[in-house]
């Protein structure tokens, strides 16, 4: 080691500290970078991301083809392959994330500096929405390209105001989970697994949710992709609104609470658990 | 003296869950510390694996709450004010991987400065300058999966150091680490402290480490080397089974000994003797013995010379062979044997 250069670090290290909002926005942003810089140096995901879900995605095409559904059904099953990189991403990158941090030894280091969890957690979401929503849209603009659909958005800003509100309800869904999840082990791993497959059905990824009867329908919409799919493919598609489950603007007042719940829930969850973990001695990795 | 650490009667209880038929088992992690640690200090805690120390660190660093008892840091309580308790503290623990494989050593620097507040500009400086200081400057835009062990430890160590924690707890920084990196982290951190962080006055202390020294950052490091613990700090703590035995400096640990002679032999195979054949001798205080392949250790403890008389016959008559026999001086290892009846070995060795 070099013994000359030790000598005068820490008198030039009088710095002030950032403190408050910025802080929290400086560790969101922090813990969002690698996921981001991840994505590009890591370019398997476009195989495993964009290429396989297309199998999914085509065998449903072929299914509306062979029965001659409506055209617009192709349309849905796009958007719904699309759609399910973000629940895929909700449930391994951000529910079970804590517990791929525990084993890392991350968590301990997170709970340890004086940043706040929540800014994690919103560091972890935003770092996986930026990345997922590059993988949605690739599997939307490569989808359209393959099955021709016409695409005839009625109104790009409720479209957006859909997709927004959906990912913070989603989002903040996944950071109620990641909270929940903190005192588990690998039970995490399989309880994102057991979950996986039922949202597939019950969000309605490759059909309508129309198709449920109304109390199906209805209990499906906890999940936010149900109704944000309902309504995008309402304002994507001429004769989605008559597939819709419930008007746009309703929707999106009910996206509007779930936000909110989920959010407030996460924060509240995630400062009970945490103190649970510390009291049962649960946040440092297992080989510790 | 301004404490940086301070104990009192700190317990810790883990509820092992068996199966579902069966009710938790309680095992008593931590008994009873009362630890005062001044700023500046190097202390050191010392003991075999499970002795409890990660234990204390895990509550120190308000990562777990103690069932009993009481901790501060800086004056602040571990569970009443976490916040500004982490404000002022950072953690290394040897063997960790943390960070994120992707990532280049200085962006994963840069992601844990930030979850300390310190502005963006600063901490590249910082770790650039810490980076040097380690010699792994030449690493900065390396992915850190690319690093071996003893790299990716000194990154963890620039990790700590960079946030410059009034205290900075060092949890086995050099396990797992080849001699050269082991020797190159306690460089550092006995540089850290000597030249950077003048060392207040030790309570007790060895005068040649403790006088006329101000307040400083505070280094609390665990491990179960000897030499380790010896060779950096300013006072140790031995602990075992969750309870600190002896705290005091170094040299007057060892001086507990000076009264007593102490023995390294080599022997042929003892034939079926034991350790405990040779504490029943007169004058002989302690006997550890470390069988090798075609040979044995034989550490002893005695109140005079003359007890080797009794040890050689009791040999000779077992017709055991000395191969070497040297007298040294007591070292923390004989402190600990001292203390607890059994070498550090033996007692991990029980462990298992």
């Amino acid at each position: 080691m070099n013994s000359e250069q030790s000598s005068a670090t820490s008198e030039k290290w009088s710095v002030e500290k950032n403190t408050g909002l910025r802080f929290f926005l400086q560790t969101v942003i922090a813990r969002a970078y690698p996921r981001i810089i991840g994505q590009q140096r890591e370019k398997s995901w476009m195989f495993f991301d964009i290429l396989l879900p297309m199998l999914a995605v085509s065998a449903y095409v072929f299914v509306y083809r062979a029965i001659d559904a409506p055209d617009e059904y192709v349309g849905f099953v796009v958007m719904g392959g699309a759609m399910t990189a973000f629940w895929m991403n909700v449930l391994w990158s951000m529910s079970s994330q804590l517990y791929w941090e525990k084993e890392m030894g991350n968590l301990s280091l997170y709970i340890m500096a004086p940043n706040s969890m929540m800014a994690i957690l919103l560091g972890m979401a935003l770092g996986g929405l930026v990345a997922t929503t590059l993988r949605a849209l690739a599997i939307t603009i490569l989808g359209g390209w393959l099955f021709k659909i016409p695409y005839e958005v009625t109104s790009f800003g409720q479209l957006f105001l859909v997709f927004m509100l959906a990912m913070v309800a989603l989002y903040g869904m996944g950071m109620l989970f990641a909270s929940l999840f903190l005192l588990l082990s690998r039970e995490a791993w399989h309880l994102s697994n057991l979950a996986q497959e039922p949202v597939y059905l019950f969000s309605g990824f490759y059909f309508p949710i129309k198709s449920f009867n109304f109390w199906v329908a209805a209990s499906a919409s906890i999940i936010p992709l149900t109704l944000g799919l309902d309504a995008m493919r309402q304002l994507v598609f001429p004769s989605g609104a008559a597939l819709g489950f419930l008007s746009v603007p309703l929707e999106l007042g009910i996206l509007s609470g779930l936000c909110v719940i989920f959010l407030t829930s996460a924060k509240l969850l995630l400062a009970h658990m945490e103190k649970l973990a510390i009291r049962e001695g649960r946040l440092t990795e297992s080989r510790r | 003296m301004n404490l940086a650490i301070h104990t009192q009667n700190l317990g810790r209880i883990y509820k092992i869950r068996g199966g579902k038929k069966t009710d938790p088992k309680e095992l008593e992690a931590l008994r009873d510390v009362n630890l005062e640690i001044g700023q500046g200090e190097l202390f050191g805690l010392l003991g075999p694996n499970g002795a409890g120390k990660t234990t204390l660190i895990k509550i120190l660093t308000t990562l777990l709450a103690p069932t009993s008892g009481q901790a501060c840091i800086t004056g602040f309580d571990v569970i009443k004010d976490p916040q500004k308790v982490r404000s002022r503290i950072n953690m290394v623990s040897g063997g960790e991987s943390s960070g994120y494989g992707l990532l280049t050593v200085r962006e994963n620097l840069w992601m844990f400065s930030q979850f300390y507040g310190i502005p963006s500009k600063e901490a590249n400086r910082r770790i650039k300058e810490l980076l040097k200081v380690v010699g792994l400057e030449d690493r900065l835009n390396t992915k850190s999966s690319d690093l071996s062990t003893g790299l990716r430890q000194k990154m963890n160590i620039v990790r700590g150091f960079m946030t410059d924690p009034a205290v900075l707890f060092l949890d086995e920084p050099t396990l797992g680490l080849d001699v050269g990196a082991s020797r190159d982290v306690r460089s550092f951190i006995r540089q850290w402290i000597d030249e950077n962080h003048p060392l207040p006055d030790v309570p007790s202390g060895d005068a040649s480490r403790g006088e006329g020294r101000g307040e400083g950052r505070t280094l609390l490091l665990t491990t179960h080397y000897m030499v380790e613990a010896d060779e950096l700090c300013d006072r140790v703590a031995i602990i075992n089974e969750g309870r600190v035995l002896a705290c005091d400096t170094p040299a007057n640990l060892k001086r507990r000994l000076q009264q007593d002679v102490i023995f390294k032999m080599e022997v042929s195979p003892l034939n079926g003797l034991s350790a405990d054949n040779f504490e029943g001798l007169p004058g002989v205080r302690k006997a550890i013995h470390a069988p090798k392949d075609g040979s044995a250790e034989l550490d002893l403890i005695l109140e005079k010379d003359d007890a080797l008389g009794g040890v050689v016959n009791m040999m000779t008559s077992n017709d055991v062979h000395i191969l070497n026999l040297q007298k040294r001086e007591p070292t923390l290892e004989d402190v600990f044997v001292d203390l607890v009846g059994r070498s550090m070995e033996e007692v991990e060795a029980g462990e298992q």
